[in-house]
């Protein structure tokens, strides 16, 4: 990035997309050129900065200056004012949620101070879709030196020693499982990157394709290298279009150069890479699904043994690592070994992305090293619960992991602790919960998406989720017992003492750790009849308060199903037979005179 | 080979490498429960998806329970199959199919020899503690088989039959969780769909789900209406399993007593498919002498192999998969619908009866008779040659119905003259008998030598793909064998890409042929009884005095009486069919 | 002999997509992908031609095809509305924006209206976390939406109506 005296980045991930980065990027464009500052000044869409809350955002190098909420219609005011005449646009700039101070160098912003990014290195610094770029911030460096001074069996031990475990929810070292699949003898082996991202407000995946597309590539030959592989394959979501076109713009600039194809840098290693697209089953994250729906079957999980590394796609030997897993073997290439295994807990090394969301402050994709606290994430990086509300559970791992609370705060997370404390690490989904959340329909939520998930093939998944469910649903309908919570936990250890994969095997885990660390809003639902967050509609009433109603007829008016009656400026009255708890006259009334009992 | 050795139940066992924990436990007598596996070790079929997992047991030091269908034995594993948590884990697990399962046991067609119903008794479950919502499915019936989805369990048996045994393809398991069931494109009835009918599906569900259509009710009907007469044939492979409906040992030979049942049962005639089956080497084997002796002769248009034509699932099978092949097949009827021909126009004239007076009734091993016999072309006026094609269940429920103590029956003979039969056509119910019969006659025409060993080793077995040379007087017969339709495709392929060298080939559908059929006494997944059934066949051919088709005397006879020869104008009338391109086209 | 009639550039069309990928029955996924993006949907007739263009059985193409969301075998609403239903939006009240939808077009997920102009379905995440909860209209996202203003977005799409916007 030499040439230019400034830069411009425009967050061209997904979020900020939908809140048209793009325009934002052709009228900055424009603006630049109507100045006549095409030859200093750089304007570059990269992949997402993480601060999804904020965005579309838009930062300017080499002053690290840190706009959100950018409107297209911002462009000409940003050029003018911080382009020509070097003043910062202040109502552009972010303000601190808790401390009520303007932060313009991103750098002093809570959100990024904590974080060390590797996984995410690239993102937000470089336009994906220029390989030149990549290559500036040591791109390739690491396939070049395991080509030229390593051999297979060196780059497996390296990763070995830095402790790398697999992102993508099992924590399985990665090292380990290079050396099982270079074990393997075959003619054939394959390289699968597992971008079947399907955790619900996990999007750690499809942003680093989207942002830093080479990073997987360069990891995949080198996975390739070191097992012996000459065939890589993505398998992506059908669903991240963004982050298909950035892979394909990615290969195609890799084989143009020969980073990709045929003897590569003159070494004699021949890898290839091509996309294979999902299409829309979350059981397909998992490794034996996923290579049969490579193969164009149903995406049903088989028994392991025989694992991938034996008998893979096609039933030859497979590697498969998740998207994050693989971003960081570059930086373990060209930092070492050592370097890597410094950073983090005792047993989980480096770093992990978290896409953090729901009730805070600070929506948005993290990446902290392994044993940072809950408490750190939440409240330092995240800014706290939204709207001042008090914290309740944050839920880690997805559907296949638990909610905790309060007092598992300061527990430093790494996949061991999370496990012990009743949750898992999952891919990196972080769902922060306030007082208005019912567990009971947290856990009902992840139960049905489990339901929706679940390929069928066991008994105690396709069966027994479904009573799960059921027993959720009766409870939240004010219709359990005591017993249901006993069956509830019975029936979800037996479903995860039998089920055949990871999938089913999990989870019961959203209920059974709400029951251990809620059990008491469990006992209100079953004994009492009450939802204490008041979510859970058939257990609440809206009554208006006689003595507060004026009459004004606002509610009458606004009720979709007419349940509201009562002459003008007269106490109105609710037919609790007819309401249909949508709360939209206890939103609208002007008055609070409408009550939740 | 290094052997391992391992525990289970605190007992030391020592197994091969890759042998699963339920067949090491069963190899020192420890029965783990099992209802989705199903191993047939002798045809190389095996179903282990290891999904209902009932089959768990408890593996010292592994964080989870492992199914034992799929769990290779290792080295050292102490492994525990009756432990609390164990039995725990498979009773929820029972429990749990038994919740999105129909409780209809008193009045299902499976009753009695349901699995489901038996692990449910071995698992002494008397409450099931989650109730819920149930899977419903549009109940499917066609000709021969009534799917009720209801009562599926996925346990992908019949998927894995259709698909990978008889590469049917038309069952496949359809959509995901809860709603995943087994069924065929677009949830289509079978009878829209490419089913053959062969009914294995039938003969490994271990629930009701999948059952032959009844026709006991209508049979009765005809046995009560006494302006009706009521004849019955049997096929051969029906005397060899019939008696394991009375818990005679499998393979025990009850013709006699089946004859005396039928008897008893009201039928006015009893009389023997086995008579038909020598009919059809009548036909089948010259038919075969003819193509054969042109092609000798250097005639470029004779098709060969010639493909025998006797099992209905088979056919319709080609009719699908191969209508470009039609004409390869013999020309041919099957037994079964060359005994309602001949029992409709020479045996009706005989007793002076009139067609539509005469009823006519067959014992088939096998489900896709039904639909055979329901053929449009295999009918006059409207009134079918066969009325109704039952199968050996479904004879067994008739005699318990009738109040009748088989085992106490005596043995009697088949009326005559459509009784009368040779060892030949006995052997039509096994794989490779109905080639070797044929090759007994063929042998002796075109020679017109008499054979001095009937029997043909090299024909029989149970491999799914046979190949044998026939010494015919210094002529090199070449023959292949197939059984399961999958083999058969494989034949089929060879013969279309021109690589097949073959002068004849035998084709059953049904693994080991019509003794493994689809409406055959339940196997349970236990392939010795199909083995003791084949022995039976082959046991009564060798008991015959005659063993040679044209060598019957009642079939010498209706030749001469009615018949003319083999191929005559009234023969191809009769007992001769063409066959329907039954593929899908896709058209603009 | 059954015969099936589809459109003469409907077949052409999936044979070219089906040859693209050497007519391979394990492409079947690919190929579905890329005939639904022609065709919008994959009917009953579609997956007959494709199951005789990859030279396998039907039932296989139909397990398939209803084993993965992605796919329908019903065609889609002139604007299809998706819900967003990850986590994110739920705990942001997505459920409520879904109940609202359904409840005005007086519609179930996965269907589509009788004129043929909505459809609805859910989709997991589309990673605008910071815009929960989110709903897309064919291309167009809607961010932070609450059920009050279902009634204004649909109103948007409905030609020649007046608007019910408040």
């Amino acid at each position: 990035m030499a040439d230019y005296k400034m830069h411009m980045l425009v967050c061209g991930g997904t979020g900020c997309r939908a809140s048209e980065s793009k325009k934002i990027r052709q009228n900055l464009d424009a603006s630049i050129q109507a100045n006549g500052l095409e030859d200093s000044v750089q304007v570059v869409e990269t992949g997402c900065f993480g601060f999804c809350e904020k965005g579309p955002v838009v930062k300017i190098l080499p002053d690290n200056t840190f706009y959100v909420q950018v409107r297209p219609e911002d462009a000409d005011q940003i050029v003018a004012e911080h382009i020509v005449k070097g003043r910062q646009v202040k109502h552009l700039l972010y303000e601190d949620p808790t401390k009520q101070e303007v932060i313009a160098d991103s750098k002093d912003m809570g959100f990024y101070k904590k974080q060390v990014r590797i996984a995410l290195r690239n993102c937000g610094f470089i336009d994906p879709e220029n390989i030149d770029e990549y290559i500036s911030r040591d791109g390739y460096a690491a396939l070049a030196t395991c080509l030229g001074d390593m051999t297979p069996e060196q780059v497996i031990d390296t990763m070995k020693e830095s402790g790398l475990r697999g992102r993508g929810g099992g924590g399985f070292p990665t090292g380990l499982k290079w050396q099982f699949t270079r074990n393997s003898v075959s003619e054939q082996k394959y390289v699968v990157c597992n971008a079947d991202e399907g955790d619900p407000g996990a999007f750690m995946d499809r942003s680093i394709l989207e942002g830093d597309p080479h990073s997987v590539l360069e990891a995949m030959a080198i996975c390739g290298y070191a097992i012996g592989a000459d065939t890589g394959l993505i398998y992506i979501r059908a669903e991240y279009p963004l982050a298909i076109d950035r892979l394909k713009v990615a290969i195609k600039q890799a084989r143009e150069i020969g980073l990709l194809g045929n003897d590569i840098m003159g070494t004699g290693f021949n890898f290839d890479v091509e996309l294979r697209y999902g299409a829309g089953a979350f059981v397909c994250g998992e490794e034996t699904a996923l290579i049969h729906s490579m193969e164009g079957l149903r995406g049903e999980p088989t028994f392991k043994p025989p694992f991938p590394a034996v008998e893979g796609y096609l039933k030859k030997p497979t590697n498969v690592n998740n998207v994050e897993t693989l971003a960081n073997v570059p930086v373990i290439i060209n930092k070492g070994a050592e370097w890597f295994a410094s950073i983090g807990t005792d047993k989980s090394k480096g770093t992990k992305v978290f896409a953090l969301a729901g009730k805070i402050n600070n929506v948005g994709l993290i990446e902290v090293p392994m044993g940072t606290t809950l408490r750190e994430v939440i409240f330092d990086i995240g800014g706290g619960i939204k709207d001042g509300k008090k914290f309740k559970a944050v839920q880690t791992g997805g559907p296949s992991g638990g909610c905790l609370t309060e007092e598992h705060l300061d527990t430093p997370i790494d996949f061991d602790n999370l496990l012990s404390v009743g949750s898992m690490m999952g891919s990196g989904g972080m769902i922060v919960m306030d007082e208005d959340d019912c567990m009971v329909s947290v856990a009902k939520f992840y139960l049905e998406f489990t339901l929706d998930e679940s390929c069928g093939k066991c008994t105690p998944c396709r069966i027994g989720n479904k009573r799960l469910y059921e027993i959720l649903d009766k409870i939240t309908q004010g219709k359990g017992t005591k017993e249901d919570l006993d069956r509830l936990r019975m029936l979800g250890n037996v479903i995860k003492d039998t089920s055949l994969c990871g999938l089913g095997q999990t989870s019961p885990n959203p209920i059974l750790s709400t029951l251990d660390n809620f059990y008491d809003e469990y006992l209100a639902h079953v004994e009492d009849g009450r939802c204490p967050a008041g979510q859970c509609k058939a257990l609440l009433q809206y009554k208006i308060i006689d003595d507060k109603c004026t009459g004004c007829t606002l509610c009458f008016r606004q009720c979709p199903v007419a349940a509201i009656s009562g002459e003008r400026k007269s106490p109105h009255f609710i037919d609790q037979s007819l309401c249909i708890k949508c709360g939209v006259c206890y939103e609208k009334c002007k008055f609070d005179a409408i009550e939740i009992v | 080979m290094e052997m391992i050795k391992l525990t289970i139940d605190k007992k030391p066992v020592v197994v091969k490498p890759g042998t699963t924990i339920l067949d090491a436990a069963s190899s020192i007598g420890i029965k783990i429960p099992t209802l989705c596996h199903m191993k047939l070790h002798d045809m190389g079929i095996e179903n282990k998806p290891g999904g209902c997992r009932v089959c768990v047991v408890e593996v010292e030091g592994r964080r989870n329970l492992a199914p034992a269908c799929v769990t290779k034995a290792e080295e050292g594993m102490d492994i525990n199959t009756h432990s609390m948590r164990a039995i725990n884990a498979r009773r929820t697990v029972t429990e749990l199919i038994l919740s999105d399962h129909p409780a209809e046991c008193l009045t299902c067609a499976k009753s009695g020899e349901c699995e489901l119903q038996d692990l449910a008794q071995e698992l002494g479950i008397r409450e099931i503690h989650y109730e819920g919502e149930q899977s419903h499915y549009r109940e499917d019936t066609s000709p021969a088989i009534i799917r009720e989805m209801d009562k599926c369990i996925l346990c992908r048996r019949c998927e894995m039959m259709c698909n990978e045994v008889q590469t049917v393809g038309v069952l496949s398991a359809v959509n995901r969780g809860f709603d995943a069931v087994v069924a065929p494109a677009f949830e289509m009835n079978l009878d829209h769909s490419a089913c053959t009918y062969c009914g294995q599906c039938v003969a490994v569900c271990p629930t009701g789900a999948l059952t032959e259509v009844d026709h006991t009710g209508a049979v009765i009907r005809a046995l009560s209406d006494p302006s009706k007469t009521v004849i019955v044939q049997t096929a051969p492979a029906v005397r060899a399993a019939l008696g394991e409906e009375f818990d005679l040992e499998a393979g025990t030979l009850v013709t006699g007593k089946m004859t005396a049942a039928l008897r008893r049962l009201g039928f006015d005639y009893v009389f023997d498919t086995d008579f038909a089956a020598d009919l059809t080497i009548m036909e089948e084997g010259t038919e075969f002498l003819d193509r054969l002796n042109r092609h000798l002769k250097g005639d470029k248009d004779v098709q060969l192999p010639i493909l025998t034509s006797c099992c209905p699932a088979w056919v319709k099978f080609f009719e699908h998969q191969f209508p470009d092949m039609k004409d390869i097949p013999s020309t041919a009827r099957s037994p079964q619908q060359m005994f309602g021909a001949i029992a409709k126009t020479y045996f009706a004239d005989k007793i002076n009866v009139k067609r539509e007076d005469l009823v006519v009734v067959s014992i088939m091993p096998c489900v896709a008779k039904k639909y055979e016999s329901a053929r449009e072309e295999f009918a006059t006026d409207g009134n079918p040659d066969v009325d109704f094609a039952i199968t050996t269940r479904e004879l067994a429920s008739l005699i318990k119905l009738a109040n009748l103590k088989f085992n106490s029956l005596p043995e009697e003979d088949f009326d005559q003259p459509l009784g009368e039969s040779t060892g030949a056509g006995v052997i039509f119910g096994a794989t490779g008998g109905v080639i070797e019969a044929a090759v007994r006659t063929a042998y002796e025409i075109q020679t017109g030598k008499s054979l001095e060993k009937v029997d043909f080793e090299q024909l029989r077995g149970l491999e799914g793909v046979r190949e044998a040379t026939v010494d015919v007087d210094g002529l090199e017969l070449r023959i292949g064998i197939a059984h399961g339709l999958g083999n058969a495709r494989k034949l089929l392929e060879d013969i279309r890409s021109g690589k097949s060298n073959f002068h004849a080939i035998e084709i059953m559908s049904c693994p080991g042929g019509c003794i493994g059929g689809g409406g055959q006494p339940y196997h349970h997944g236990d392939d010795s009884v199909i083995k003791k059934r084949f022995e039976a066949i082959y046991k009564e051919d060798a008991g015959k005095a005659i063993r040679k088709s044209h060598e019957n005397p009642h079939i010498v006879k209706l030749y001469e009486e009615f018949l003319g020869k083999p191929m005559s104008d009234k023969a191809h009338h009769l007992l001769h069919t063409n066959y329907f391109d039954r593929s899908n086209k896709i058209e603009s | 002999m059954s015969k099936i009639k589809l459109a003469e550039h409907v077949i052409e069309t999936v044979q070219a997509i089906c040859a693209q990928y050497n007519n391979e029955e394990g492409e079947l996924i690919n190929v579905l992908h890329g005939t639904q993006s022609k065709l919008g949907y994959l009917p009953a007739e579609v997956q007959e031609l494709i199951a005789k263009e990859l030279d396998m059985s039907v039932a296989k193409v139909y397990g398939v095809v209803t084993f993965y969301s992605f796919f329908t075998m019903t065609p889609m609403g002139k604007h299809p509305i998706s819900i967003c239903t990850g986590t994110a939006c739920y705990v942001r009240g997505a459920e409520q924006v879904l109940e609202e939808f359904k409840r005005q077009l007086k519609l179930e997920v996965g269907k589509t209206t009788d004129d043929g102009k909505f459809s609805i379905s859910c989709l997991r995440c589309v990673g605008a976390c910071g815009l929960a909860p989110v709903v897309m209209v064919g291309e167009k996202v809607y961010g932070r939406v609450s059920p009050q203003q279902v009634r204004k977005i649909i109103s948007e799409y409905q030609d020649g109506c007046p608007s019910h916007a408040e």
